[in-house]
């Protein structure tokens, strides 16, 4: 199987995340979005290490998932928080910064 | 076409649809379940290419934990109704414009580089368990133990940050015509 076809399914689904990230107003959605996009990074690494016969590449993807799921649990806490506060998730409402 | 490219294309179309559709469907718990089918797709990529190791853990930490907890949380705010707003025609479109090209300047980009590997069908054996058990404690001992204090920390954090704040209870009652 050509390393092509792998390349341009992670990039798909990259970008595929980034239209999720850019159109969706859901902040949910938007951790979502992102975790497709990590996903597609670990699906090109694990490509090139059987490419490579590389374990180390692998050991990455271990690390990613990791730092996804501490990412999660932080995010996941703060968008509840939120929530509590101004009940909704709604990007649009949470923009307190810009003023 | 053997059974391996049959299976590829097959995940590949199953991966493809389903991230589409965790973009595109109206409901958030909708969206959950087309993310851990594409993680299911992702998992059988895994195996395809002999991450077995990966591919369990793939399973159980993010369609096991991580999109349990989302969903929890979607529950939690009773958010699985129709009522998101969307934004407005202009923003959609610019989204999909610049995701679009961004995949043409990827694609564009990558025509010229010189990526003409393949992947061999033959099973090799560093997906599984004790080879990568062996370079994760020769080569990666420090991360590891980093990535500890890390989810400690992060345990910690979203302790700290969920807690129930019960000495401003004024400030919840900020915006209740929201809800």
């Amino acid at each position: 199987m050509p390393i092509q076809y792998y390349i341009f399914l992670s990039i798909a689904l990259f970008c595929i995340g980034i239209m999720g990230t850019l159109m969706r107003r859901n902040a949910i959605i938007i951790f979502m979005c992102i975790e497709l996009m990590l996903n597609a990074v670990n699906l090109l690494l694990v490509a090139f290490s059987k490419m490579f016969n590389d374990p180390s590449s692998q050991i990455f993807v271990f690390f990613i998932m990791v730092v996804a799921a501490a990412e999660v649990a932080v995010g996941l806490a703060i968008i509840v928080m939120m929530y509590r506060k101004v009940h909704s998730v709604d990007i649009n409402i949470l923009n307190r910064l810009k003023h | 076409m053997d059974l391996f490219e049959i299976l590829f294309w097959l995940l590949t179309i199953m991966a493809i649809s389903c991230a589409l559709g965790v973009v595109l469907s109206r409901n958030p718990v909708n969206s959950v379940l087309f993310l851990i089918a594409t993680f299911f797709s992702i998992s059988g990529h895994y195996i395809l290419m002999n991450a077995q190791f990966l591919a369990i853990v793939n399973i159980i930490v993010y369609a096991g934990a991580i999109m349990v907890l989302f969903l929890f949380v979607i529950m939690l705010m009773n958010l699985n109704a129709d009522v998101e707003p969307q934004k407005s025609r202009l923003v959609q479109f610019a989204g999909i414009i610049s995701g679009g090209i961004l995949f043409l300047v990827i694609l564009a980009a990558l025509r010229d580089a010189r990526t003409h590997g393949t992947l061999e069908r033959e099973a090799t054996d560093i997906g599984l368990i004790k080879n990568l058990g062996k370079t994760l404690f020769q080569n990666y001992v420090l991360p590891f133990e980093i990535s500890s204090v890390l989810f400690l920390s992060a345990m910690i954090g979203a302790i700290v940050i969920g807690k129930k704040e019960s000495v401003h209870p004024v400030v919840s009652e900020r915006n209740p015509h929201q809800n």
